[in-house]
């Protein structure tokens, strides 16, 4: 067996509602007028109930099709923007896609660079990894970050042999204290520098710095160069920063931005999965992540595996709801506070000693299946719901497993931050049954037998105590396959 | 072997208060109303009571828990007085407690009473009910119209109905309510309503609108209950007496395995059955005189048609329309107005409905009198259709 390294599968998740950014700059042209420039394309950006766990495992469920999920050893979560500065992210993730017990995990942050070193750091080490990266930034309303970020997750299962997807050929890292933007710990958002000198000073002398050492270490020149992206450095820098290392115009990847938005530490990881969609046997493939210098890898492309029904980067594009409610994205980002009412007041208490009880059955979404008659069932208690028999159930997953509509409503009464609150009973395949709340319902709606996936997402946010819990939701698979 | 409940208890006394948006009243304040309606009613004194069934569901806002807010606030000395919640079959299950107690001759007269206070919450509605530790970490909160909406969805799925067809019937049921309700005097929603009104309302949980959904009120509702023979040799005649009450709560099955179809209430079926057996009816729709059913939506209302055995599956929407359960029709249903213009304080209302059946047969039913009432039937459920309890009360005149 080979020794090489590289990736075996790739993933990715794009949250399916895609604000305008005309109505933005619309919203602010009274005092704005200027952001109107950046009044183009759309930005992906997450639900109320969305965040960079619900993202990354919803990435990771995408990459691991087909995947063997307990040979994963280690899993990494590269954000800027993860829910939790103290519980490891990356473990909530782990959980969430059953990965073993044992599985290393770790959480990479501070830089939006985090992604792609990660990455380099993945590719050194070996052994089967899945790291994935996810980005929820908060942004100024009026702010050019509101403009250009999105939100988004990657994610890629690492590993070795002679069966790749792509083969791992290097990376380089060049590491200066150039601090195009910041954020400190316990600070909402980030400041940015004047992006001309961002342009001049920091792409167009440090990305070629990095990409040329890479290039040349590796015994290839700029035009071997089959797939370039670059995250980060503002609009238009990765284009710059080609045609100063010489790359060809057509090898720059398509930059995210104007269907997506600029996803930070994900950026660069949605880049090369962006690449690995279009890649053929043998091209070469460098992308870059721009920030406090910058980091490249390269890989090179190998046989296109066979079809895991992954719905990649392409698909998750596919799957879009447009929205032009800028108040509707401000207040599911916690911008702006909504007077909800009376009905929001309830108490979101998480009993964690409850929670980790039934962990594999919040987390992992596992039911049971009774020996005795063979039902499966969520939630799994101690006695079978058809046969009542004690005690006989084995751990049955839901996750994966498809159902259909067999009652349904639109609540306006109940508390929704997205409302109205769509809930009903799904009928699975299998036989399982359970009353679930149905998200991402697009303007086609739903009725009894529309058929459902099942998606990780935050079930409450505790704002009390600043918490959140999380467990499984349906969503139409008409609406997120975008037919 | 069980010989059933029928003719072994008689009601001596009854009492409901006004029900309403009572922004005079407390819990304490509605408990004593009804409280001394039924004694007075009665005609014995409070000392001759031994024991207590008091029901109140919403403690969070109403009086906390425990039986000592009714104890205290009727000052019931030394004597047993017990709390029950079961949902909104709360009412139901105090009366349940009460007969019980008699029937079985541990005491000679016993109380069942339940009072809600659910107008101190600062918005419409049911206040929130979290569903414990477990259930809150995946159970979606839906309202409780979003939990009744869904029968609709199944009910006209199975039946191939189409959407305007099935809300015109809907509309029909809380029209009825609310003819009824404007001549009853205690009823918290005292106006009749157009069609039309009832078919634009906003909505509230898809296909309920405002007017689907029955009133939220305060009130509390009593009974006083002992044996026939006691009641005779306090001189009262027309007894009226229990012919059944029956329960039936959810396992699970039904929002957790694959055989039911979400058309109907499982609930309802199980304790109709149960009811009827002990009641030993076999015709219902014709031997029953009223009855008195759970209207908290108006789909709950159609549906329990089927439930209930009165209308056949599939054509309660029909019978509806037809005016089968109108004041002058074949059964009239929810004479009083029910849950949708009487009102609905969830603990009270088991045995609001059982009150309303005992002033008619007592002739006692002012403008909304019936002729010659015999066999009544109350009907609540609790939680939604697909996890939930159902109690079901048949009360008669002696000897029927």
């Amino acid at each position: 067996m080979s020794t090489a390294i590289g990736i075996r599968s790739f993933g990715a998740y794009i949250p399916a509602r895609r604000m305008q950014r005309s109505e933005i700059a619309k919203a602010h042209a009274w005092a704005l007028p200027g952001l109107r420039g950046l009044g183009k394309g759309e930005k992906a950006f997450c639900s109320w109930d969305e965040d960079v766990i619900t993202m990354a495992v919803e990435a990771s469920r995408d990459c691991m099709r087909g995947q063997d999920v307990n040979a994963l050893a280690r899993l990494c979560l590269a954000s800027t923007s993860a829910p939790f500065a103290d519980v490891q992210n990356a473990t909530l993730i782990a959980s969430a896609l059953g990965a073993p017990r044992n599985v290393a995990t770790s959480d990479q942050t501070a830089s939006t660079r985090a992604g792609l070193s990660a990455l380099s750091h993945a590719c050194q080490s070996g052994g089967s990894q899945l790291l994935v990266a996810g980005e929820k930034r908060r942004t100024k309303l009026g702010s050019a970050q509101e403009m250009l970020f999105g939100d988004g997750a990657a994610a890629l299962l690492l590993g070795s042999g002679d069966d790749l997807l792509a083969t791992y050929l290097g990376s380089e890292s060049l590491s200066v204290p150039f601090v195009d933007h910041f954020r400190e710990s316990n600070s909402d958002y980030e400041y940015a520098w004047e992006e001309r000198w961002i342009r001049d000073e920091g792409v167009g002398k440090l990305v070629p710095e990095a990409v040329n050492a890479l290039l040349q270490r590796l015994g290839k020149t700029a035009a071997d160069v089959g797939h370039f992206g670059l995250a980060g450095g503002g609009p238009r820098a990765d284009g710059f920063a080609a045609k100063i290392i010489g790359i060809a115009d057509a090898s720059v990847l398509p930059d995210l931005r104007n269907n997506v938005g600029d996803t930070g530490a994900a950026h660069s990881l949605l880049l090369l999965t962006e690449a690995l969609e279009r890649a053929q046997a043998g091209d070469l493939i460098i992308i870059a992540a721009f920030a406090q210098g910058c980091e490249v890898i390269a890989f090179e492309m190998g046989a296109k595996g066979s079809d895991t029904g992954r719905s990649g980067l392409a698909g998750n594009l596919a799957r879009r709801q447009e929205e032009t409610a800028y108040m509707k994205m401000l207040s599911f980002s916690g911008e702006i506070e909504v007077e909800w009412g009376m009905r929001s007041e309830t108490d979101q208490k998480t009993a964690l000693t409850q929670q980790y009880r039934v962990a594999d059955q919040t987390f992992e979404f596992v039911g049971g299946k009774c020996r005795d008659c063979d039902t499966i069932q969520f939630p799994r208690l101690p006695n079978c719901v058809n046969c009542g028999a004690f005690d006989t159930q084995s751990p049955a997953p839901l996750a994966d497993e498809k159902a259909k509509v067999l009652t349904v409503t639109a609540d306006w009464l109940m508390f929704s931050q997205s409302p109205p609150l769509y809930m009903g009973l799904s009928q699975f395949d299998n036989g399982a049954r359970m009353l679930m709340e149905i998200v991402d319902v697009g303007p086609e709606g739903i009725d009894v037998g529309t058929p459902l996936e099942m998606t990780f997402r935050i079930k409450e946010l505790d704002k009390m105590r600043g918490y959140r819990r999380y467990f499984w939701k349906a969503r139409p698979i008409v609406s997120a396959a975008g037919e | 072997m069980a010989t059933g409940i029928k003719d072994k208890v008689a009601i001596i006394g009854m009492g409901c208060s006004q029900f309403g948006e009572r922004w005079d009243a407390g819990s304490e304040d509605l408990m004593a109303e009804a409280f001394n309606e039924a004694l007075a009613d009665a005609g014995i004194e409070k000392a001759r009571i031994g024991a207590v069934w008091y029901g109140s569901a919403a403690d969070k806002i109403n009086v906390g828990n425990s039986a000592i807010p009714l104890s205290t606030a009727l000052r019931l000395d030394g004597i047993p007085v017990t709390r029950v919640e079961n949902m909104c079959a709360t009412g139901t299950e105090a009366l349940r407690g009460a007969t019980y107690a008699v029937a079985s001759g541990a005491v000679d007269i016993a109380l069942a009473i339940g009072a809600e206070k659910l107008k101190d919450t600062g918005y419409g509605g049911l206040p929130h009910m979290p569903k414990g530790t477990f259930n809150d970490l995946w159970m979606p909160y839906g309202s409780a119209p979003a939990g009744f909406a869904q029968l609709a969805a199944g009910y006209r799925t199975k039946y191939g109905l189409e959407k305007d067809v099935l809300k015109q019937a809907m509309a029909r049921v809380s029209w009825k309510s609310h003819q009824n309700g404007a001549k009853n005097p205690k009823a918290h929603l005292r106006k009749a309503v157009s069609m039309e009104t009832i078919l634009n309302a906003p909505l509230i949980a898809d296909p309920l609108g405002v007017f689907d959904c029955c009133g939220v009120s305060d009130g509390a509702a009593c009974a006083i209950v002992t044996t026939p023979e006691i009641a005779r040799s306090l001189g009262k005649t027309n007894l009226v007496t229990i012919k059944s009450l029956q329960l039936s709560a959810s396992s699970g099955r039904e929002q957790g395995f694959k055989d039911w179809d979400g058309s109907y209430v499982p609930n309802t079926r199980n304790a109709a059955k149960a009811a009827y057996k002990e009641a030993g009816i076999t015709n219902p729709r014709k031997e029953l005189s009223a009855i008195e059913v759970h209207d908290c939506f108006s789909i709950t209302e159609l549906v329990t048609m089927e439930d209930l055995g009165v209308s056949a599956d599939g054509q309660a929407w029909r019978d509806v329309l037809d005016g089968v359960y109108d004041a002058d029709g074949e059964l009239p249903c929810q004479i009083d107005g029910g849950l949708k213009c009487f009102g609905h304080p969830i603990a009270a209302s088991g045995l609001r409905m059982v009150y309303e059946h005992y002033l008619q047969m007592q002739g006692r039913a002012g403008d909304r009198q019936l002729p010659n009432p015999k066999l009544g039937l109350s009907h609540n459920l609790g939680g939604v259709p697909y996890n939930g309890v159902c109690a079901i009360s048949i009360v008669g005149l002696e000897g029927v």
